[in-house]
């Protein structure tokens, strides 16, 4: 039932759960889905790919969401991906490293699936 | 060169009447024959009296010698008269010559007319003289004698009168050859009552009842009379005196003849006053009429002595007065001092003793043997201790100290005192008295044994205190190192909640998301049973959400990474904002919520996100108390405290007094217990306070059970930075 056109999220996470609750919703709300699991996944699959947006979360082993983001944005290819950031720290700070970095909007976890596809819908709005 | 004029003097003639004043002396000159002297004497008084004849002098021929010499005189110094002695064999000398003339003869003052040195000096005085030569009826019989007047005065015919039956007479007495022997005899008797009238000290005077002067002596004579070569303040002392002297004299008379009196005369060689004693006593002589004698007797120093006296005896009885007072007023000192006091002599005798002293050192004689063996004792330390004082060498004012160790009589108490003893020197040195005063120890004992007692209860206590100050400083240490370790710990306790919230994020991610996912029927339909079961999932797990963010909110203000925003904003808007985030809660209530803003502008500085943040908390629970009724959210600006306000009030089922405080505690509800009606974590009102506190602020509740509350946030309108 997902159209060819619909449009391609990128969901990274290192949590299997969340990352696949997300994807099934996404999925289940329209879009296409693609998932990496952490940072070096997620630049190679966003290069790759070329998504319309990126759901980063940003505590991940390896290569963190907000290096991946820099990288992202650093690069023309990928400059102008939206990426929403997750995050399960609430603490002050957590939302100005995100914009620093490069995230175009900010989500915090929990995050239930209904509210993060109404957000996805919005940056996909505003990129228009 | 004699200036000598000769008047013609009138001759007395047989028709010359016999008045009875010329039968007066022709009698006299009968009964006293013999006697030229008082011959001579009754002539020149004659004179005086009917003639106006006030000084005259007698001079009578010593054929034995040659000589003229003074048998009589008056107004003239007696002295002057007796000495004079003058040789006649010079016929050229001007007196000789005179006898030698028929006629008066007239000696013209030598200071007149300027020629010096023959002028004859008689015992007249200077001044122009009247020499009348006195002879018998005899015709160029030689003058028996002259008479010396003032050449003033006139001839009289009584002056005539007399010189013919007074040179009579002296020729007479003369022919009896006894005028030289008569002339000795009176000059003898007269020198010798001069001699003794001068002797006397006194002045004496004899004068007639008028007051004239007729003897006096050379005292008196200083007094009253004056040469007249004399000065003018001598001449004035002398008027004076005999117009006092006459006053006197006058008084005397008539009041009582023979009464003392005194008289104040002035000196007149200085001056000063004398002072007089005078008795006069009245004499009558048949031949000199009433005569008054007056001896008076210098009684200035006398008077000065007796002055003295009196004045030195007030004088006595003043410093004795004072001395009385004096000793009276040191008695009663002595006797009002507490402390013995004993005085001693230089021998060591005591000569006065207070009240005090005599209890120590004086027992009646049928005291008890035990009290007088008291009162020895003392009095031998007492007189040892003296006795010391009066050997050792040592100057005026010294004072010497010592302590004594006496009894009291009665009790037999020993009686420790201190004996301070001082010397008094007379003035020239002498040791008169030693005053000892003895100052009773045992207070002072007694006072340094206390002091010593609560000098060691002072160390004690002092110990103590230093103790108990080292215990404190080491109980400070440990609390001060707990602080450090509870800060510590408050700090991991604060990491560890924020770690442990992320860490239950994760999972309730998961679980929140596949309940949503599920009763969305994302994985297909569910029965309204399962449906039912999902919801439960769901609502506990946005509870626990809820605390979770709760007690990270909690953590994070605790651990202060809450940053404070400041922003200026309108309280105002910030209102609808509130209403409108909740609307989904209000619309489900059912309850009229309405909001009363402020007219004014309510333009503030602060975090506007924690502003809101407590507003929306205190909505929500009112939203959560109140099942009918209403709720009103009040904005308000007080410009004389700087603060905004909004008062959110229900009508709810409100608060007790009691819980008003305890509400805003950590996980506090009013119904604390499991099976409590209403949900909720019960950390919002904490968390708002904190915020409140944060933000320069405080919440405050005003409520009435089963009426309604309202809560009150105020803020001040600039936030302390």
């Amino acid at each position: 039932m997902t159209e060819q056109n619909a449009p391609l999220i990128l969901v990274v996470d290192d949590y299997q759960d969340a990352r696949e609750m997300y994807a099934e919703y996404l999925q289940f709300s329209g879009f296409r889905v693609a998932e990496a699991r952490n940072g070096n996944e997620a630049v190679e699959q966003a290069f790759a790919l070329l998504p319309d947006l990126i759901l980063m979360d940003l505590s991940l082993p390896g290569k963190d969401g907000w290096e991946a983001t820099k990288e992202l944005k650093a690069d023309t290819r990928t400059r102008h991906i939206p990426i929403v950031a997750l995050t399960g720290h609430a603490l002050a700070g957590a939302s100005d490293g995100a914009k620093k970095a490069g995230c175009d909007s900010f989500v915090t976890k929990p995050c239930l699936p209904d509210d993060l596809v109404v957000e996805v819908r919005r940056m996909l709005n505003a990129v228009k | 060169m004699n200036t000598v004029t000769v008047r013609t003097m009138p001759r007395s003639t047989a028709s010359d009447a016999i008045t009875p004043a010329r039968l007066r002396l022709l009698e006299y000159y009968l009964v006293h024959h013999d006697d030229l002297g008082g011959c001579v004497q009754a002539s020149l008084e004659w004179l005086a009296r009917h003639a106006g004849v006030r000084r005259s002098v007698c001079l009578a021929i010593v054929p034995e010698t040659g000589t003229l010499v003074g048998v009589g005189g008056y107004g003239v110094p007696i002295d002057d008269v007796e000495l004079f002695s003058w040789p006649v064999s010079d016929t050229h000398d001007p007196l000789t010559t005179a006898l030698l003339s028929d006629e008066p003869t007239i000696f013209r003052s030598v200071r007149s007319n300027g020629h010096v040195g023959t002028s004859p000096v008689t015992p007249l005085g200077a001044g122009n003289v009247m020499a009348i030569p006195l002879r018998g009826t005899r015709a160029k019989a030689d003058a028996a004698g002259l008479l010396l007047l003032r050449a003033a005065a006139p001839i009289t015919t009584e002056v005539a009168w007399l010189v013919t039956v007074f040179g009579q007479k002296m020729e007479q007495i003369r022919g009896r050859g006894s005028v030289a022997h008569e002339a000795r005899k009176l000059r003898r008797e007269r020198a010798l009552f001069y001699t003794i009238i001068n002797s006397v000290t006194d002045p004496i005077l004899l004068t007639d009842t008028e007051g004239r002067l007729i003897v006096a002596n050379a005292r008196a004579e200083k007094l009253f009379a004056a040469a007249e070569e004399a000065n003018e303040g001598r001449r004035r002392a002398v008027e004076l005196n005999n117009m006092l002297f006459s006053a006197a004299l006058s008084r005397t008379v008539v009041e009582a003849p023979s009464e003392a009196r005194e008289l104040l005369l002035v000196d007149p060689d200085d001056g000063s006053d004398l002072l007089f004693e005078v008795l006069s006593s009245t004499v009558e002589d048949p031949r000199e009429g009433t005569g008054i004698v007056s001896v008076l007797r210098n009684i200035t120093d006398l008077r000065r002595a007796t002055e003295q006296i009196e004045e030195n005896y007030q004088k006595l009885r003043i410093a004795e007065a004072a001395v009385r007072a004096e000793r009276d007023r040191l008695n009663l000192i002595i006797d009002s001092v507490a402390d013995p006091i004993i005085v001693t002599d230089s021998g060591g005798s005591t000569v006065l003793m207070n009240a005090p002293a005599g209890e120590l050192f004086t027992a009646p004689p049928d005291a008890a043997a035990g009290v007088l063996r008291g009162v020895q004792s003392n009095d031998a330390h007492f007189s040892s201790f003296i006795s010391g004082l009066l050997l050792g060498e040592s100057g005026p004012g010294e004072i010497r100290r010592g302590e004594i160790a006496l009894l009291h009589p009665l009790s037999g108490e020993p009686i420790p005192v201190e004996a301070i003893a001082g010397k008094v020197l007379s003035e020239s040195g002498e040791l008169t008295a030693v005053v000892t005063i003895l100052h009773d120890r045992r207070e002072a004992l007694e006072r340094a044994r206390l002091f010593e007692q609560l000098k060691v209860g002072a160390d004690e206590l002092q110990m103590r205190v230093q103790s108990a100050t080292a215990e404190l400083a080491t109980q400070n240490e440990l609390l001060r190192r707990q602080a450090i370790e509870l800060e510590q710990a408050s700090r991991l306790k604060s990491q560890f909640l924020a770690n442990m919230s992320h860490e239950f994020r994760t999972p309730l991610n998961a679980i929140l998301g596949y309940t949503t996912m599920l009763l969305q029927g994302v994985a297909g339909e569910v029965t309204p049973n399962v449906k039912r079961q999902l919801q439960r999932i769901d609502s506990n797990g946005r509870h626990l959400l809820t605390i979770i963010n709760e007690i990270l909110d909690i953590t994070r203000i605790e651990a202060g990474k809450m940053p404070m925003q400041i922003s200026e904003f309108e309280l105002n808007q910030l209102v609808p904002e509130v209403m409108l985030e909740l609307d989904p809660v209000i619309a489900r209530s059912k309850l009229s919520v309405s909001s009363r803003l402020s007219a004014d502008s309510t333009m503030l500085l602060s975090d506007r996100q924690k502003v809101k943040q407590i507003v929306v908390n205190l909505l929500s629970n009112a939203l959560k108390f109140t099942h009918q009724g209403s709720i009103e959210i009040g904005v308000a600006v007080d410009r004389i405290s700087q603060t905004a306000s909004i008062a959110v009030a229900d009508t709810g089922i409100g608060i007790s007094v009691e819980h008003h405080e305890n509400i805003f505690e950590d996980f506090r509800q009013v119904d604390d217990s499991p099976s409590r009606q209403y949900g909720g974590t019960g950390l919002g009102l904490a968390i708002c306070r904190r915020l409140a506190h944060a933000l320069g602020g405080r919440i405050t509740l005003h409520s009435i059970v089963g009426e309604g509350s309202t809560f009150t946030l105020t803020i001040p309108v600039d936030a302390p930075q």
